[in-house]
């Protein structure tokens, strides 16, 4: 009898194919749009997760988030340092400065200064240099996507036409930076996260980028630091906590309080959420309609087969295998799009990151769909009267 | 112990003939329809004996109830009042599981609209009362193959439906009521959608192959081409049996049939 469900599902092509398509929209829609989300969230924490080294990050116990600077006095950093268990500890400045283009324009650039002798929390990938370059005088090393865009030079004028010649060029190793008016070298170019600020990025030693920032009393923005072997980084945190009245959070933990600050004071969940809700709802209310009927164009054979002795029980199960495939293919189709989206945008600036659970949320979603979708015509064929059959 | 040696035989004998001697036992059966308020009375109380080895029809004036009737007669539809035994067996004790396995068993089906499975092959749907039966799938498919063969259709068991004519599509649907071998075959207006070659045709499979002197056939007809087939013509009107005709071949026609005969 699976065989003959399967049989009446596949023999009416075109509503078998727009059951597969309600359920295929409604996953591609939740699983692209919460992969998005994902990915959104994830930009958020992406410095967090460039920084590698280091387990612990120490801060002004008013920070929210990542891009919340509020720098600690330098003094902090001993006290850290003497906290049992500490394996190192390193200063890094975070913020914001001016940069002067060639053209006289202005760009602010996210300035991250690390520890002069160790080099800990420098960028995760270089693409041209090395990092022990910025032991150099006034070297930076600038992030390729700043590099190529906001950083760039101007193309050379035409004198006849006065319209520049060609594309902005690159900033590349060699060429000079103005840093609120202290001249820069760039030394090297490297790739980091993408993150929710879009300001190119700068990377220099902790000295030099307190000489490039503003004169005030206080630079130091975060204390890295390392744990023994051995020490649980919990435990750490909150002696650190207790010894020095500074916030103390794990890499994980400073990743997620980031997350949460903006899903809290962004719109960017409610906005997922009502696609995502509404991927749901469209997906149900086309599958549902279309597999009520298709069960409704059916029923003069659910009837015949109800006289000829099939059961309630043998008919639902007929309709649940012809839901379960309708549902799996089309959650199939659904994410398979999403994911081929994921593999089509590529390279693009596209936040888009498919953690397993998204999938997995999906499939939980298409059951949903797929028994309420099913329900109306399995109450409508339980109720069939199989008298129906001798009517004209 | 010689005594009930003796008298065994006997009362299994007569057991037996009580049971050989009718397929259908109706007396006093009611049904009535609840439409918009208003009570359509569609049986008012029918006495109806159809005999083993019998192929009974039902006539008379469309909305009398002919349909309605051989629904209650097949178990697919309840009745108000009344006695009616299929076999021995009264739906009115069953539950509606029993009713549903008592159906798949013991009862075939040929309905006016053919009413196959479209996305069937022939084959597979004279295979679906086996399957609903829970014979497995490859001896259905072989034994459908095997009864579309005595219908005529064996070069056919692989078409659809929509590929068949009209005649050959009833063929399909006469197979499918016969192949689990059920005691007892109701069809309502099995040739009315053919022309008068083909049900004929359609009459001779149902009368050679479906009966034998175990089972029942009742038809339901408008068409009088098909009269001749019948050993009885039971003759309907406003939900009541008013007249029973006995060998119409003969007879067709002719008024004062024996109801009791
Ligand atoms: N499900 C139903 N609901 C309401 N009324 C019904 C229902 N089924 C049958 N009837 C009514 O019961 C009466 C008998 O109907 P039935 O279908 O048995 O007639 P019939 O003799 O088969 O007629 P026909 O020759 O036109 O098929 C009719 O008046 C019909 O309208
Ligand atoms: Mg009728």
């Amino acid at each position: 009898m699976n065989l003959v469900a399967l049989r009446m599902l596949m023999g009416d092509k075109a509503k078998y194919l727009g059951i597969i398509f309600g359920v295929a929209f409604a996953s591609l829609l939740m699983t692209q749009q919460a992969s998005i989300f994902v990915g959104l969230m994830t930009r958020t924490f992406g410095f967090v997760s460039d920084t590698g080294q280091p387990d612990i990050w120490v801060m002004d116990p008013k920070v929210q988030f990542i891009d919340d600077l509020k720098p600690l006095q330098d003094t902090m950093l001993y006290r850290v340092r003497g906290v049992e268990g500490v394996d190192w500890a390193v200063p890094l400045y975070k913020g914001l400065l001016r940069a002067r283009l060639d053209n006289g324009n202005f760009q602010t650039c996210n300035v991250i200064g690390i520890d002069d002798g160790t080099l800990i929390g420098g960028p995760p990938e270089m693409i041209e240099g090395s990092l022990a370059d910025l032991r150099r005088a006034d070297s930076v090393i600038v992030d390729i996507v700043g590099a190529s865009t906001r950083l760039a030079k101007q193309p050379p004028i035409d004198p006849a036409t006065g319209k520049p010649i060609g594309p902005r060029v690159p900033l590349k190793v060699g060429d000079f930076l103005e840093l609120n008016d202290n001249r820069a070298v760039v030394v090297g170019i490297c790739r980091v996260s993408r993150t929710f600020q879009s300001q190119p990025v700068v990377y220099t030693t902790y000295t030099r980028a307190t000489t490039f920032a503003p004169r005030e009393r206080r630079l130091m923005t975060f204390v890295l630091v390392k744990s023994k072997p051995g020490t649980d980084t919990r435990e750490l945190c909150v002696r650190i906590r207790q010894t020095t009245g500074l916030a103390a959070y794990t890499s994980g933990e400073f990743s997620w309080m980031t997350v949460l600050y903006f899903m809290r004071f962004t719109g960017i969940p409610i906005n997922f959420g009502i696609s995502v809700i509404l991927g749901f709802l469209v997906g149900t209310a086309i599958a549902g309609q279309t597999f009520y009927n298709f069960t409704l164009d059916n029923l003069k054979q659910f009837g015949a087969l109800k006289a000829m002795g099939a059961g309630n029980l043998r008919l639902l199960g007929m309709i649940m295998l012809q839901a379960l495939v309708v549902g799996l293919i089309g959650y199939g189709v659904g994410v398979g799009a999403a994911a081929s989206f994921k593999y089509l945008s590529g390279q693009s600036e596209l936040a888009f990151r498919m953690i397993w659970q998204i999938p997995a949320i999906t499939a939980c979603a298409v059951t949903v769909i797929v028994v309420l979708a099913s329900l109306l015509s399995i109450i409508k064929v339980i109720r069939l009267e199989p008298a129906i059959v001798f009517k004209g | 112990m010689t005594s009930i040696m003796n008298e065994h035989p006997q009362a299994a004998r007569i057991h037996e003939t009580a049971g050989r001697g009718l397929a259908i036992h109706c007396s006093g059966v009611t049904k009535g329809f609840t439409a918009g308020g208003n009570t359509i009375r569609a049986l008012r109380g029918i006495d109806l004996d159809v005999r083993l080895g019998e192929l009974a029809m039902l006539v008379g004036p469309s909305g009398c109830g002919k349909t309605t009737l051989i629904s209650v007669v097949a178990g697919i539809l309840d009745r108000d009042e009344g006695e009616c035994r299929v076999f021995g067996q009264d739906f009115a004790t069953m539950s509606a599981r029993q009713k549903t396995r008592f159906r798949g068993q013991t009862v075939g089906f040929v309905f006016q609209q053919f009413n196959l499975l479209p996305a069937l092959t022939a084959a597979q749907n004279v295979a679906v009362p086996l399957l609903i039966n829970g014979v497995a799938h490859a001896a259905a498919i072989k034994a459908a193959k095997e009864m579309l063969d005595r219908v005529g259709l064996g070069e056919r068991t692989e078409s659809l439906p929509k590929q068949l004519s009209g005649g050959q599509q009833q063929r399909v649907a006469i197979a499918r009521a016969m192949v689990h071998r059920p005691r007892l075959i109701v069809c309502d207006e099995p040739t009315s959608a053919l022309d008068h070659e083909t049900g004929h045709t359609v009459m001779r499979l149902l009368k050679n192959v479906a009966l034998d002197e175990d089972r029942a056939l009742v038809i339901v007809t408008h068409d009088a081409r098909i009269f001749g087939f019948a050993d009885r013509i039971f003759k309907m009107d406003d939900g009541r049996i008013v007249d029973v005709v006995r060998n119409p071949s003969a007879s067709i026609g002719a008024s004062g049939g024996d109801a009791h005969a």
